[in-house]
């Protein structure tokens, strides 16, 4: 075990290293120079040098890169071209949103999914099954930009039952945020819901034709006694890997969602920041996804090892 | 016969006729304004209405098509020619460094959804229809390569390939020969999903403002301006928003029907 | 009192009939053995025994357990009887355990699910002695372990603890031995014969071999086609054959063939001190990898126009010489010379050697790609020519094999999901034939047939050595096999070759430990032609 998690630990560290330098190299090639851009084109040459060197343009490439490695590892990200503030700051109130929304969106698409995965897998064939399906094959047409949109206009503009958009924060008490961050967690969920259940329908329904479950079935099981204890935590194993790579979408999602309900998240911030040309906060906060992404991902590595001992044993 | 298959096929027909059509024939110039006319609701003269401009909102409809489908089209292009002789040479060449470079490399793409590629691109060289391909398409490149490995791996096990090495055949042969038309169905079956996933990839980029730019009319650009639109005018959400759900289900309902009519597994036990 | 009573037993899945009229008994304590080939219905009678039954089954007839009609029983009234009255063994020791829970628990699980009362300590104290019972003692095989820790064999010791954890009436292993090799099959098969003795446990053994069932059963059914063709006790069955087609199976499965004598010797391949290593995970962070020695310094000469055999049980490292010697992997030390040429020069392997050489392998249903037909099967050995036959001479060629292996010449047309696995296992042979390679390998060849197909495909084999001067190297795991087609033989153990010489004199006097073993254990028919009554 100790050995796995270790070699997962050294793959995520360089997964880190490498996605950290394709970063940076695609934000280096991009023309122009903040430091003019930000100072317009009649700027004095001497300012214009005075803030390349307050912004630390003027050193080389790679003692920049090893800079804004070395500051991320230590929290800090740097200092925004636009604002003159922390970038660390600027990030760090917006994840209070982000973060949540998206746990929100997982936890809503778990809830909806596996029930419904299972149901569909338990009931094969039949009306409950066909009813299930079509409902997923529905869920997944659908973008959840537009859905959020129908949910704005239902919920919030006929029935009036959630605000339109923007976030009250959290000092208004743990469930006004939880009411103002409900819309949008539905419209995330729905598709990502949508492609559980049918993961988990088809991982059941593998398992369900495994040898082992005739086996638990001639001990006297029933049918739903033998999907409960020997069916799920198999099927558990595939249903994981799509939960981490979920992951990854449910950020893209969280990041044009943000958008129509006027989150003050990640997502907008990097929109101000590409119309702003604010480079280093656009390198910052992918790089935060990025590094998200890749940290999920280490964690359902690990998540794969508890549910499976052969994992435990190899590697 | 696959009730799936024909009703996916059929609506997926639908919209690639409604976008060839537009090449030469819409009902109204999708770009004329109409300012007299705004904001209509569906009626005969303006069978899906029309918007704040008063432009024809079929019109835009039938040429966001267009964008719609060139765009997935290209992407999945760029994701199979890339991705599939990778995942082949991948599994060719099993657990050498040449697998790992390509399985790693993967992984770290996956770390990349396209929308954050997207972002990087357009901060880097500005907006337009152009990224949404790349960032679609490069996004779909481990997704090929990972279903062409993992499907030749297993035939590299099957005794037919032994045979074949046997008799003095190359790697590149085998895979070329043997192995690729094997996982062909495989690939046609995710290539229809993926092409799917690259409209709605399209709409949500557009919607954002980091795909297609104007004039170039796109369904997710028709919903961005709906969004300020939605309490007066319903339809301009309601429109764009059916011809995204009504392509994606049609193609998912024709991939779901193209994996049972061609796997082989499934047609032994209808038999 | 009978225990089983299976009475005019019909079935058919979604209309395709199954089984037909099936009736007979189990008595308490009698093993009964239903032997028959694929397709005659008996892994079917097993899980209608247990209705454990597809789908889509309809069944007519009645089964009767004691007094009780299992046709007849509810869903709850089943589960209360299976794994209490009757236990059911599987065939694939591999797949039948849950990887992702102790062999504990499920031991427990059988014993628990029956009765709710029962403790978890108690259950676990119960199933440590079931394993304790199977063979598998408490301090080697506590009841943490995992089945993937666990070899072929002991995950079946597992399965059989399961199904006899609460000490049913009647256990029913369907071909529970056919995945095993043959020394870990005599311990089970003793095992299994134990169980039903010491319990007074009805057994009913579903098997293809009949060698397996004339040693052990009281009783044989004999089932073809869904239906029972005759039924006796053991001894007087055997003797006194009454259907045509037992004793057509009976003559198949200790089918021996002529082979035309061998020439004088002189050598074609020789494989001088051959090892081939694998590398192993590593076992810490930054240590060395270990290395796993598959084929440990091995030697042999086969010499032109003989027939030598492999024989060995998995693992042993047939299979990695084999690929060495096609060529496949390279090996780190000795050599295998073909005709005085390497197989392998350098790292490339040597073309001119290898259009000597051809195989034949086990699967008849993966051997083919099933996209292409089988003019174009068969041909594939060409690229290994300079100049292969083109028009109307690669033609000739095809007709020429495919006639030699029995088949037709317009077959050339078909695709290979249209033949039987006999049929392809001829068009296996055919693609092998067609280069006139001096040296054919046959790779457990004849393993996945039924013994009346078996019995074919043996006799072409000795037909074609009269017409081609086969040499050849077969390999198999089956000795009464070997036996019949080889002139001399090569026993391996771990990677080794601990005994060679000539067929008759190994099997009939074998020298190291591990031969006498391996024939000691193969399950054998009785020689009628002695026996009397």
């Amino acid at each position: 075990m100790l050995r796995y998690t270790a070699k997962r630990f050294l793959s995520l560290l360089i997964s880190l290293a490498v996605a950290s330098l394709v970063i940076f190299v695609v934000i280096e090639v991009a023309p122009g120079d903040p430091a003019s851009f930000m100072l317009g084109m009649n700027a004095q040459p001497e300012t214009l040098a005075a803030l390349r060197t307050e912004l630390g343009l003027d050193q080389s490439r790679l003692d920049r890169y090893l800079a804004w490695v070395g500051g991320m590892l230590t929290g800090d990200f740097g200092t925004s071209y636009t604002y003159r503030t922390p970038v660390t700051e600027m990030i760090g109130d917006r994840l209070w949103v982000s973060v949540p929304l998206a746990i929100y969106a997982l936890a809503l698409s778990i809830i909806v999914a596996f029930p419904a995965g299972i149901y569909a897998a338990s009931r094969r064939g039949g009306a409950g099954d066909i009813g299930v399906m079509g409902a997923t094959q529905l869920g997944v047409a659908v973008p959840n930009f537009w859905f959020a949109m129908i949910l704005v206009l239902i919920f919030s503009i006929n029935l009036r039952w959630f605000s339109a958009g923007g976030f009250v924060g959290w000092d208004k008490g743990l469930w006004a945020g939880l009411h103002a961050l409900t819309l949008p967690a539905i419209a995330l969920a729905l598709p990502q819901a949508a492609i559980l259940a049918r993961v988990m329908r088809s991982s059941l329904l593998d398992v369900l034709g495994e040898d082992f479950m005739r086996t638990a079935r001639a001990k006297g099981l029933t049918a739903r006694q033998a999907l409960w204890r020997h069916g799920l935590r198999n099927a558990l194993i595939p249903v994981l890997t799509i939960i981490g790579l979920q992951f990854s979408f449910l950020l893209a999602g969280s990041i044009i969602i943000e958008q129509v309900f006027y989150l003050p998240g990640l997502g907008r911030l990097v929109f101000q920041s590409i119309s702003a040309r604010d480079l280093i906060v656009v390198e910052s906060v992918v790089m935060l996804l990025v590094f998200s992404v890749i940290v999920v991902n280490f964690l359902v590595d690990l998540a794969y090892a508890a549910v499976d001992p052969r994992l435990r044993a190899r590697t | 016969m696959n009730r799936n298959l024909i009703l996916g096929a059929t609506l997926t027909a639908v919209f690639l006729l409604a976008a060839l059509i537009s090449f030469v024939w819409t009902p109204y110039d999708y770009a004329g304004l109409d300012i007299a006319n705004k904001l209509q609701g569906p009626s005969a003269v303006h069978p899906l209405g029309t918007d704040h401009f008063g432009r024809d909102i079929l019109s835009m409809i039938m040429v966001g098509a267009r964008t719609s489908i060139a765009v997935a089209l290209v992407a999945v292009g760029i994701g199979m020619g890339a991705g599939v002789p990778l995942g082949l040479w991948a599994a060719a060449r099993r657990g050498s460094l040449v697998d790992e470079i390509i399985m790693r490399g993967n992984d770290l793409v996956f770390a990349f959804p396209a929308i954050v590629i997207a972002i990087l691109i357009t901060a880097v060289f500005g907006a337009g229809a152009i990224n949404a391909i790349i960032a679609i398409g490069i996004f779909n490149i481990p997704v090929f390569a990972r279903i062409t490995r993992g499907a030749a791996l297993s035939l590299w096990q099957r005794e037919f390939i032994l045979a074949a090495r046997v008799a003095g055949k190359s790697a590149a042969r085998i895979s070329a020969e043997h192995i690729l038309p094997n996982v062909a169905n495989l690939l046609i079956v995710q290539g229809t999903i993926q092409f799917s996933l690259g409209i709605l990839a399209e709409a949500g980029l557009s919607y954002v403002g980091l795909g297609a730019q104007p004039p170039v009319p796109s369904w997710g650009r028709m919903l961005a301006d709906a969004q300020t639109m939605v309490s007066i005018a319903p339809h301009m959400a309601l429109m764009p928003g059916f011809a995204i759900i009504l392509t994606v289900l049609g193609l998912n309902l024709m991939g779901d029907g193209l994996r049972d009519l061609l796997d082989p597994r499934l047609r032994v036990a209808r038999t | 009192m009978t225990l089983l009573t299976v009475s005019n037993l019909s079935l058919s899945i979604h209309g395709l009939h199954i089984l037909d009229g099936v009736t007979f008994s189990v008595d308490p304590g009698e093993i009964v053995a239903v032997t028959g080939e694929s397709g005659s219905g008996k892994s079917m009678t097993a899980l209608a025994a247990m209705q454990l039954l597809p789908k889509g089954t309809t069944t007519t007839g009645h089964i009767m357990l004691g007094d009780d009609d299992l046709t007849q029983m509810s869903e709850a009234a089943l589960c209360n009887m299976r794994g209490n009255d009757i236990g059911m063994v599987f065939q694939e020791p591999m797949t039948a355990l849950n990887p992702v829970q102790s062999i504990g628990r499920q031991v427990a699980e059988t014993i628990r699910v029956h009765d709710s009362s029962i403790s978890r300590a108690e259950a676990e104290a119960r199933a440590a002695e079931t394993l304790e019972r199977v063979g598998l003692p408490q301090e080697r095989f506590p009841l943490s372990r995992f089945p993937h820790e666990l070899s072929g064999g002991q995950r079946q010791r597992v399965v059989i603890a399961i199904a006899i954890a609460l000490r049913p009436r009647l256990l029913i292993a369907d071909e529970p031995t056919t995945a095993l090799d043959v020394t870990t099959q005599a311990q089970i098969l003793q095992l299994l014969t134990r169980l039903a003795r010491e319990d007074g446990m009805g057994l009913l053994m579903i098997t293809h071999d009949l060698a397996v069932v004339a040693d052990m059963a009281d009783r044989i059914i004999v089932m073809r086609k869904g239906q029972i063709v005759e039924q006796g006790e053991t001894q007087s069955l055997l003797h006194n054959m009454q259907h045509p087609y037992t004793k057509m199976l009976f003559d198949a499965s200790r089918h021996e063939v002529n082979l035309p004598e061998a020439p004088a010797p002189v050598p074609l391949l020789e494989v001088k001190d051959v090892c081939r290593d694998y590398r192993l995970p590593r076992k810490t962070l930054f240590g060395q990898p270990g290395q796993f020695r598959a084929v440990d310094n091995v030697s042999f000469t086969l010499n032109r126009g003989e027939r030598l055999g492999l024989v060995g049980e998995s693992g042993c490292g047939k299979s990695t010489l084999t690929r060495a010697i096609l060529g496949l992997e390279p090996v780190q030390e000795g050599s295998i010379l073909l005709d005085g040429e390497p197989v392998f020069t350098g790292t490339k392997p040597n073309l001119n050697v290898r259009r000597k050489l051809q195989v034949v392998f086990q699967d008849p249903f993966g051997s083919f790609n099933p996209r292409h037909r089988v003019d174009r099967l068969v041909t594939e050995p060409f690229h290994l020519l300079d100049t292969p036959p083109q028009g109307a001479e690669r033609t000739r060629a095809i007709d020429e094999a495919l006639t030699a292996v029995g088949l037709r010449p317009k077959d050339a047309r078909k695709y290979i999901h249209e033949f039987s696995g006999g049929q392809r296992q001829r068009i296996a042979i055919a693609r092998a034939l067609i280069i006139r390679p001096e040296l054919i390998l046959f790779d457990e060849a004849v393993s996945a047939l039924d013994v009346s197909v078996r019995a074919q495909i043996l006799d072409l084999l000795a037909d074609l050595c009269g017409h081609y001067d086969l040499t050849y190297l077969f390999i198999s795991h089956d000795l009464s096999v070997v036996r019949s087609v080889t002139d001399r033989v090569l026993v391996m153990k771990s990677g080794q070759i601990v005994e060679a010489g000539e067929t008759a004199k190994v099997f009939d006097a074998p020298q190291h430990a591990y031969t006498q073993a391996l024939i000691a254990a193969a399950p054998v028919l009785p020689d009628l032609s002695q026996a009397t009554g």
